[in-house]
This record gives structure tokens, sequence and C-alpha cells, in this order.
């Protein structure tokens, strides 16, 4: 009898239930996509931070002073200790591999560059533009490009495996050099593939493939910098502290979280006689931009979430509410509070299970378009999230029914079936 | 009244009798309010927390530019003017870009010469405002301003000039922190450490002096400044101009990366706000006009009798949208300064600065509470124009 109560009044009332159910539908969208929109902003918003440049730097361990102004280095270049290039595969290899998004190593070389019978002193630039390395079964892409993304070219970037190179603007506008034009740099003849555009020293310099450097220099292998993107947790009191001081679990508990600290400890570990160390200018700030755009999505997600929890109730208490004469008919033929409460809440268990499962499906829908739209990439929705929105489904549901069902039981039937209320 | 009536008798009674319209009217619509409390405060509620939602959404949405903005100029400078070919700037230039910006920013000069050590090490010098640098370069991680910022020239000759030392020049230059001579074109100046600066870039292998003690010892002037311009991405371009203006000696460069970044990640922020902000607003609205159509849904009694009694289309018309867009209004203005509240509760929490009230909002909140209200009561109104009285009052 119950279940036929319930089942007719689903096919009965078919509008009441679909004003209801949509109410519940939406809500849970706009519960769902919030919360996966919150959930995935700190990783999307890191992301986006990545387009400032690398927050981690490898040296080699005894490093000389650089003597350097204006990105012109004043030291003899054979100066010093280098980096192996056969270790850079490895930064791929740290606990935290997920978390380089990229990195570029850096070997800059004293040289000359003759033209037309002039000699000019300039530096030259070696690095990854888009170099496949791999590390394991692992492949994947790395250099400039990726880390350094406002550097603009005009002209081709050249092939990591070419000879071809890319003048600095202001130094091309020196040189009156044109794209595809032959430069002679250090009795070697290279090939201009473009013009570099990036608003700081590289202007001045030449940038080259970093095989081409190390042959100039004379020192196959070697790197003198590599800077490192990472996708890095804010800093704490807890990233700040010694990890030499810290003993067993806590140890692990430092090293295991993507702090700047942890990621340059881990890198230093994988680089045989490194030593690396954050950018702070940028990594201290990402974390404060970080938390304040966190902070502000998770509030206005909460907000979201009372509005639609609102939403809910007030579409259930109006559909109760309409119900009225139903509640007074079952009471006059002998139904008792309890056994008329518990058809409504089983009705409402029903809507709150189908609308939250069309709305889980809808705001997935919806939270994969706005990552997309926002941000080129996909936002994932954890699917422990399904039986959670369930839950606050349900709960909304009823809380919304609650009173209007406990008003909808305490009517005098014959004023309800009256219509005098 | 059979005699012909005067023109001031018949104009009285067109009087009372419009005042008498007016007053039923207004009484018509305070006792439905009074009568029926529980749902017009339901109603009044919901459109409270619509109205608070959107103004709120809209005041952050406005502000949030602003505010990120600021946690960005933490980042340093987005301009730097340098000497052409490397040159020195001419003395009065700080002041020149002081006048330039007028408080919309700050700047730093920068002083840099390659001296020696007393074992011969090349070493780079640098020159700074101490006091500038501290508020421009937030992330210079220093062991102790106070001393440099307040150490002044007048004991400098008797400990030494107080200088930062990088934390890779330190075990070179200082390894016991004592105080050590530089060089530079034959000119000495005896060095006592006040303090490391640590940054992870160049600034770890150099020794900040204060500028004034720069130029006397070295004679060379600034060849960079610094420059924060706050501000949107076209005040930070005519500051720009105004700067290739000023100091035609120097050259005005953008920092890329800086500008770049900050303008991608407010363009995605505010984005994702507005994404959330369309979203909650759709459901406030969608949660008000599901109680405001049950509300005037449930009072087809009331429609009815009064259709019965007489009353035009027009007139039920007239009243319920009065009854709406009072009620839109009421619950608009509330539903403004609550989310003025909220607004500026989220700028404290989340920004530890007050969101400023934007006045320009509520024209938008007002009209789209208006609007929302309206529609929710003519929906249903014009469902029941088609309804018989006797229907409805028959309770079918």
């Amino acid at each position: 009898m119950f279940v036929r109560l319930v089942y007719e009044s689903f096919r009965r009332q078919q509008r009441r239930k679909l004003l209801a159910g949509t109410a519940i539908t939406l809500g849970v969208t706009v519960a769902t996509a919030m919360i996966a929109v919150a959930t995935d902003i700190g990783d999307k918003i890191n992301r986006e931070l990545r387009t400032i440049g690398a927050n981690l730097v490898v040296t080699p361990q005894e490093d000389s002073l650089d003597v350097e102004i204006g990105g012109v280095n004043l030291k003899p270049p054979t100066d010093g200790a280098f980096l192996d290039e056969a270790d850079l595969p490895k930064i791929k290899g740290i606990f935290w591999h997920n978390n380089i998004t990229g990195f570029a190593p850096m070997l800059p070389v004293n040289t000359a560059l003759e033209q037309g019978g002039k000699r000019l002193d300039v530096t030259l630039l070696g690095t990854y533009f888009a170099k496949s390395v791999s590390f394991g079964t692992d492949q994947f892409t790395t250099g400039v490009r990726s880390t350094y993304p406002w550097w603009k070219v005009s002209g081709a970037w050249p092939k990591d495996s070419s000879r071809d190179v890319l003048l600095g603007e202001r130094l091309a506008a020196r040189l009156g050099d044109e794209p595809e034009d032959q430069i002679t740099i250090a009795g070697r003849q290279l090939r201009v593939a473009g013009i570099l555009s990036t608003g700081g020293a590289e202007d001045d310099e030449v940038v080259a493939p970093l095989a081409v450097a190390q042959e100039i220099m004379g020192r196959p292998g070697a790197v003198k910098r590599v800077y490192v993107s990472a996708l890095t947790k804010p800093e704490d009191a807890f990233a700040r502290r010694d990890p030499k001081s810290l003993s067993g679990a806590i140890y692990d508990r430092w090293y295991c979280t993507p702090y700047p600290q942890a990621i340059a400890l881990q890198l230093t570990e994988a680089m045989s006689h490194s030593h690396s160390e954050q950018i702070r200018q940028v990594s201290q700030n990402e974390g404060a931009v970080l938390t304040r755009i966190e902070g502000l999505i998770f509030l206005i997600t909460l907000a979201a979430l009372f509005a639609s929890a609102l939403a809910v109730s007030a579409a259930m208490a109006t559909t109760i509410f309409e119900r009225r004469a139903e509640v007074g008919l079952m009471k006059a033929l002998g139904a008792g509070k309890l056994a008329v409460a518990s058809i409504f809440f089983a009705e409402a268990t029903l809507l709150a299970l189908i609308g939250g499962l069309a709305g889980f499906v809808l705001g997935s829908g919806l939270a994969h378009q706005i990552g997309h739209s926002i941000f080129n990439s996909d936002i994932s929705i954890p699917p422990v999230l399904l039986p959670v929105i369930l839950v606050i489904a349900v709960i909304v549901t009823f809380a919304g029914s609650a009173a209007a069902i406990r008003r909808a039981v305490g009517l005098d039937p014959v004023f309800a079936l009256r219509g005098e209320l | 009244m059979s005699a012909p009536m005067s023109h001031a008798a018949r104009d009285l009674a067109a009087s009372r009798a419009r005042g008498a319209h007016t007053s039923m009217f207004l009484r018509m619509l305070v006792r439905a309010a009074v009568l029926r409390r529980g749902r017009a405060v339901s109603a009044l509620f919901a459109m409270v927390v619509a109205a608070a939602a959107a103004t709120a959404m809209l005041n952050l949405y406005v502000d949030v530019q602003a505010k990120l903005r600021r946690e960005f100029r933490n980042y340093g400078a987005n301009i730097i003017l340098v000497g052409k070919d490397g040159a020195s700037l001419p003395a009065d230039t700080l002041a020149h870009v002081d006048s330039v910006l007028a408080g919309r920013g700050i700047a730093a000069p920068f002083g840099l010469v390659v001296a020696r050590t007393s074992d011969g090490q090349p070493i780079v010098v640098a020159g700074t405002d101490f006091e500038r640098v501290r508020q421009l370069d937030r992330w210079w991680s220093v062991s102790s301003w106070l001393e440099i910022t307040t150490s002044g020239a007048k004991d400098a000759t008797r400990v030494g000039h107080p200088a930062l030392i990088g934390v890779r020049a330190l075990p070179t230059v200082a390894p016991k922190n004592q105080a050590f001579d530089l060089s530079f074109q034959g000119r000495t100046l005896h060095v006592t450490p006040a303090g490391t600066v640590q940054t992870g870039a160049a600034e770890d292998s150099r020794i900040y002096i204060s500028l004034d003690e720069f130029v006397t010892w070295t004679g060379v002037q600034p060849s960079t400044i610094e420059v924060a311009a706050s501000g949107s991405p076209e005040e930070v371009a005519s500051i720009m101009n105004q700067l290739t203006q000023a100091i035609p000696e120097g050259d005005v460069r953008p920092v890329r990366q800086i500008m770049e970044g900050e303008a991608r990640v407010l363009g995605k922020t505010r984005a994702t706000l507005l994404a959330a902000a369309s979203l909650i607003i759709l459901t406030a609205a969608l949660c008000v006009l599901s109680t405001l159509m049950g509300w005037v849904f449930d009072r087809r009694r009331d429609f009815a009798i009064m259709k019965a009694l007489g009353a035009s289309g027009r007139l039920l018309n007239g009243f319920f949208a009065a009854e709406a867009a009072i009620l839109g209004a009421t619950g608009a203005l509330i539903g403004f300064l609550v989310g003025i509240g909220i607004a500026a509760w989220i700028g404290r929490v989340n920004f530890h600065a007050p969101v400023v009230p934007r006045l320009s909002v509520l024209p938008v909140v007002l009209a789209g509470s208006m609007a929302v209200t309206l529609l929710s009561a003519i929906l249903p109104i014009s469902l029941l124009r088609r309804v018989q009285p006797a229907v409805i009052l028959r309770g079918e």
C-alpha cells in the first residue's frame, strides 16, 4: 500500500514532481559544478602562474660567485663548476615528478660575433627549445618554450638538433640583420632562424641549442644552470622548518608535500654535485596569489551551496504545501501523523536521489565546460563526489520538506479539506 | 443625485472615488501581506537572499581585479628603466620617476659595479635605497632589515659601512661575518656585514650598500630603476609612456613575464568568478520564481473573488504587479545591504581589505529583482485569467 501510494503519487502528479525534481537537479548541478571547480582551481591557477617563469633553479654545488650585471657575465666562462647534461632527465624521476611542468638548462658562453669585418662581444646562451627527453618509459618535451611562454619569436623556433640560433631583438637591431641570414660566431657559420623578444637580458644575446653552446665552449655535456618550473604548495610554517631537524614520520610528511623547499631538496638529490634553491620572487608570491584565489572560490562555493540548498527547500515546501488537501484526506481516513510523514519523506528521498543523480551528471558536464572554456583543460571530478553529493541532496531535500511536512500533518483535516487555510 | 452637479461637486466626487479607489488598493496590498504573513515573509526572504547573492557577487566581480592586482604587485617591478646602452642615468632621474608615478607605485634605484675583494676576487657591488627595496621586493629574505635601514652613515666611519651580503657571496667575502675591504678603481671601502640577503637569483652573489655611499665611493650613478606601477594594463602602459617622455636618457622596458602572468591569472579568475556568479544568481532567481509563483497560485481564491466582484483584468494585473514590484523592491534594498555586508566580509577574510561598496550595483540589482518578481507574478496570473472564477472558488 505504501509503495503504491508513493508510486501513484509520482505517476499522477507529474507536474509537481517535475517542478520539485527540476529544482533539486538544478541545485545539485550548481553544487557539483562549483565543488568540482573549487577543488581543481588551485591546480589550474598554479599552472597559469607557471607562465611567470621557473620557480626553482639548480646550480653546481661548488659554483664560484656569479659576476653578472644585466645578464652579461663578466667572468671567464670556463670558470667554475658545471652540471652534467646527462643528469637532466632525472629531474623527471623525483618523487614529485608529476608536478614538474618543465625545465630548461642554460649555458651562457661569452664569445664574439663577426660581421662585415666588425667584432662584437656577445653572450651566446645555450638551452633547450622544445627538446624531447626520456626518463625510463616516460617521454616528455621540455625547454624554454614551455618554461618561458612570454618569449616571442618572429620567424621560426630552431630545432634542438639543428645549428640554428635565435637573435635577441636589440642585438638584431644593432646588427641590422634579417632572419634567415647567416652569422659567424667563434668562427662557425650559424643560421638565424628568428628574432627573439623577451623584454629581458636575452634581447641582447644569441640563443642557441645547448649542443652548439657546449661545442663553442669546448665542454660537451656542460650545463651552468637549470631552471625548473614546478607546481608547488604555498609555503607555510611547517615548510620553513629545517629538514635536518625533522625526525622520521615528520620528515616523511615534509618530504612528501610539494613545498618549494621539498622539491628543491629532491632536485639536489637527483642531480650529482648540485644545489637547488627556490627563486623567491616567483615561489614566494605565487603562494600568496594562490591562497587568495582559492579562498575566494571556496567562499563563493559556500554561497553557491547555500543558494542551491535554499532553492531546493523552497521548491519542496511549495509542492508539499499545495498538497494539504491530500494530507487532510489521508488523515480523515485514519492515517497517523507518522504514516503521512513517512510517505512524504519517502517521496522526498526518491526525488532527491533521482534529481541528485541527474544533477551530478549535468554538473559534471558543466564543470567540464567551465574547465575547457576558461582553462583549456579538463576539470577532474573525483568519483567519491557522487555519494557525497547524493547524501547532501537527500539531507537538503529532507530539511527543506521537514517544516512543510510538519505543518501539513499538523493541520485539522476538516479545514484542510475545505481548503480554508 | 438627479440634479445636475456643479463642476466643483463633480470634481470632489471624482477625487473621492479616486481616493477611495487608491486607499482600497493600498489596503488590499497591506492586508494581503499581513494576513498571510508566513508566505509573504518566505517570499520576501527568498528575494532578500537572491538580491544579497547578486549584490555580493557583482561587488566582488568588480573589485576582485583591484584586489588581486595588489597581490601581484608583490612580484615587484613590472617596468624597468635602464640607461641607454648600459650608461648611468642622470642623478635626478629617480625624482622624475617619482613625480610621474605620483603615488601610483614605487620605484627603487640600483647602481652596479664590479669591485674586488682584498684577495682580488671580482664581486658585484650594488647601491640601492633599502627603504624602497624593502617595499618593492618583498620576497627578499633579509636577515635583518632593521640594522641596514636604521644604521645611518654617521657611525659608518667608526664601524665601517653597513652592507647586506648575498648568501652565496658571504662565504667568499666574510666567512666569519667580519668586516672587510672592497676596492673599486683604486678607492677602498671598509664594509661591515649588517645582514644577509637571499632571493635564489642574481642578488645572492652581490653585496648591497646604500646608494649614497655607493655614489660617493664609486662616483657612478644608478643605471637601473625598477618600477612597480599599480593599476590596470592601460594605466601601466600610460605610466610607461610618461616615463619614456620624461626620461629621454633611459630605456623603458616592461617586465613581460610579470605583466603577462598577471593578465592571464586575473582573466581566468574573473572568468571563473563570472561563471560562479551567473550560476548563483540563476539559482537564487529560480528560487524566488518558484516561491513567488507558489504564493500567487495559492491565492487563486482571492483572485477569483475579486474577479467575481467585478474587478477588471487590468485592475487585477495591476494589483498583483504592484504587489510583486513592492516585494521585489523591498527585497532588493534589504538584500543589497546584506550583500554589501557579505562582500565586505569576504574581502576582509580573504584579502584583508574591505570590498568597497559600489552604489552602481544597486540599480542593476533593483531592476533584476523587480523583473524576476514581476515575471513570477504575471505567469500564474495569465494562467488563472483563462479560468472561470466559479471553477476556482469551487476548489477544482
